[in-house]
């Protein structure tokens, strides 16, 4: 199920004096089961790359291709994509709607026309799998804390069952440790059911944590692309395009600038542990 | 001589949300803060921590009377929240900022967004003008006074907030997770005008928040659990708690993390290291003492 991204540039407002150019000339492939983190500055264009992905927005130039097809083909069925690409965009709570959380949940996979039974089902599953307790399930969705009502909305696209699951900052609002269990959760999903995860953060710490792959965008277009590692060696022209690094990479720099030979490309903090544990405890051997 | 004096003073200050069904009927009631005593020394940064729902908003919201106290007294420069004749002077001594950037601008131009406080106030005109000015220096945006708030980022749009309230005169500023929404660079340019507005302008500085990394500056930090102070401290005092804050499902920076899985590991490190700096040069001063 892979996605595939041929030259797309978008444009709004494209034939008005007020055009801006939110995409400029991307190609990517996102091929299966990837854990994938977007980041940029507000404006750099994720939340539009995004739109695309489900077809949401079309591109004003260039393709997408999903799973081999054009999806701008007049045959080509949108409905079907957006169900099998699922997008929780931010703040996903201020979506509920229905009376208690089960019914929200039932909400999609109903309107994809399954039977009352599959779409039960599905809705358990779902519910089950963001790690909502049971005694829940029947509340208003607006009586329940802000972490808990984010999961409701993302059990709500799950249901859907898509093979591409998109999170807008998912954890915008929360606690550190409500971040932390929805990290978890969607961590544990992805290599449960093998889904493709796009996750769009303005945590470098979270992103250094969990994700596989970076994309940085910056003025709509891809600035890098590569595994956290080598993405965070360019702290300092990430900075330049108003992001940082994870506060690790400031500290392993900074030691290998003193003269400590550690590895300064360790981005978490258990890595970070490790190499500094080694060369101080190293150095008082040899010396 | 200095005499500091409290600012926000509460006595076992109680809120209880009640929850009614659709006929009215009490459902239940949930006790969002509870028998909360503080004080608040007049030019302090003071921080305020908690997970969701523990508290923190809801007692932000009584430091400028938007809620009154179920039980319990609190004074904001002196005056009782209570008082009804008092709830303009004491909207006008604590000023408040909120998360959502867009839910509070109501200006076409910058300058007349700032400017609308202090109308309200009835302030002379020539003086709205001084006002504004130089609110949107203090907080760096005056170059963008004649801006459309429509073009700014989130960080600049968080800002113009901060100088509508600043030009206000308050002598205290509730900010209530005002970086929850922006991205590193936004978060910086917040925190560095509220910071300054803290040193130069000597405004009490109360800022809540779910980012570590924001309150290593300062002067107390107030932890709250279900309703109540769980703990309070120096930042440094807070922070080399690791495990008690995680239990409150909160976190440290990660600098402060590092250091202490390296304390964990043997290395004699000092406990509540804030800055990546101080970190870097224990780490280093370590390396040679050890290295002798």
């Amino acid at each position: 199920m892979s996605i595939i991204l041929d030259h797309v540039s978008h444009v709004y407002g494209d034939d008005t004096t007020l055009a801006v150019k939110a995409l400029d000339d991307i190609s990517l492939v996102i091929p299966d089961g990837q854990f994938i983190g977007l980041i940029g500055h507000t404006g750099s264009g994720k939340s539009t790359l995004v739109q695309h992905l489900n077809g949401l927005l079309c591109a004003t130039s260039g393709s997408i291709y999903f799973d081999g097809q054009d999806i701008d083909d007049e045959d080509f069925n949108k409905k079907e994509l957006r169900s099998k690409v699922g997008l929780v965009f931010q703040y996903p709570e201020h979506q509920l709607f229905e009376v208690d959380v089960f019914s929200d949940v039932c909400f999609g996979p109903k309107n994809l026309g399954l039977s009352k039974k599959e779409t039960e089902l599905r809705a358990y599953e779902a519910l089950k799998k963001v790690g909502l307790p049971d005694e829940c399930f029947y509340q208003s969705p607006f009586d329940l804390s802000g972490g808990q009502k984010r999961r409701v909305a993302i059990a709500g696209v799950l249901a859907m069952k898509p093979q591409v699951l998109i999170l807008d900052e998912p954890t915008a609002g929360l606690d550190p440790k409500g971040r932390e269990e929805i990290l978890g959760q969607i961590c544990k999903l992805k290599e449960e059911s093998n889904i493709t995860v796009i996750l769009v953060s303005h945590s470098m710490e979270d992103v250094a944590e969990y994700v596989e792959r970076i994309l940085v965008m910056n003025q709509g277009r891809i600035m890098y692309d590569d595994v956290p590692k080598e993405v965070f060696k360019h702290y300092k022209e990430l900075e330049e395009v108003g992001l940082a690094a994870p506060q690790v990479t400031y500290i392993m720099h900074n030691l290998k600038k003193a003269g400590l030979r550690v590895d300064e490309n360790a981005t978490t903090i258990k890595e970070a542990a490790r190499e500094v544990y080694r060369v101080l405890t190293e150095r008082t051997r040899t010396l | 001589m200095v005499i500091k004096m409290s600012i926000i003073k509460t006595d076992k200050l109680v809120f209880e949300y009640i929850r009614r069904d659709e006929d009215g009927n009490v459902e239940g009631i949930t006790r969002a803060v509870d028998e909360v005593t503080l004080k608040i020394k007049q030019g302090d940064f003071i921080a305020i921590l908690g997970h969701n729902g523990s508290g923190k908003s809801t007692l932000a919201k009584h430091m400028n009377a938007i809620l009154c106290p179920t039980e319990g007294s609190i004074w904001v420069d002196g005056r009782d929240t209570r008082e009804e004749s008092e709830v303009w002077n004491i909207r006008q001594t604590a000023g408040m900022v909120f998360q959502n950037p867009d839910n509070q601008i109501i200006g076409q131009v910058v300058e007349e967004d700032v400017g609308f406080g202090p109308e309200n106030m009835g302030v002379p005109t020539a003086e709205i003008w001084e006002r504004v000015e130089e609110s949107l220096k203090a907080v760096g945006m005056y170059k963008f006074r004649k801006y459309s708030p429509n073009k700014l980022s989130g960080g600049q749009k968080q800002r113009v907030s901060i100088a509508g309230v600043l030009a206000m005169h308050p002598k205290c500023i509730v900010l209530d997770e005002p970086t929850a929404m922006l991205d590193p660079n936004g978060r910086k340019e917040v925190i560095r005008a509220v910071r300054a507005l803290n040193d130069v302008e000597n405004v009490t500085v109360i800022l809540i928040t779910h980012y570590m990394e924001e309150i290593i500056h300062a002067d107390k930090v107030f932890v709250m659990d279900k309703g109540r102070i769980a703990m309070q401290g120096t930042p440094r005092e807070i922070f080399s708690k690791v495990e008690e804050l995680k239990e409150l499902r909160l976190d440290v920076p990660q600098v402060t993390l590092l250091a202490y899985e390296l304390q964990k590991k043997g290395i004699a490190l000092p406990d509540g290291i804030l800055s990546i700096e101080e970190l870097t040069d224990e780490i280093i001063q370590y390396s040679r003492r050890e290295g002798r």
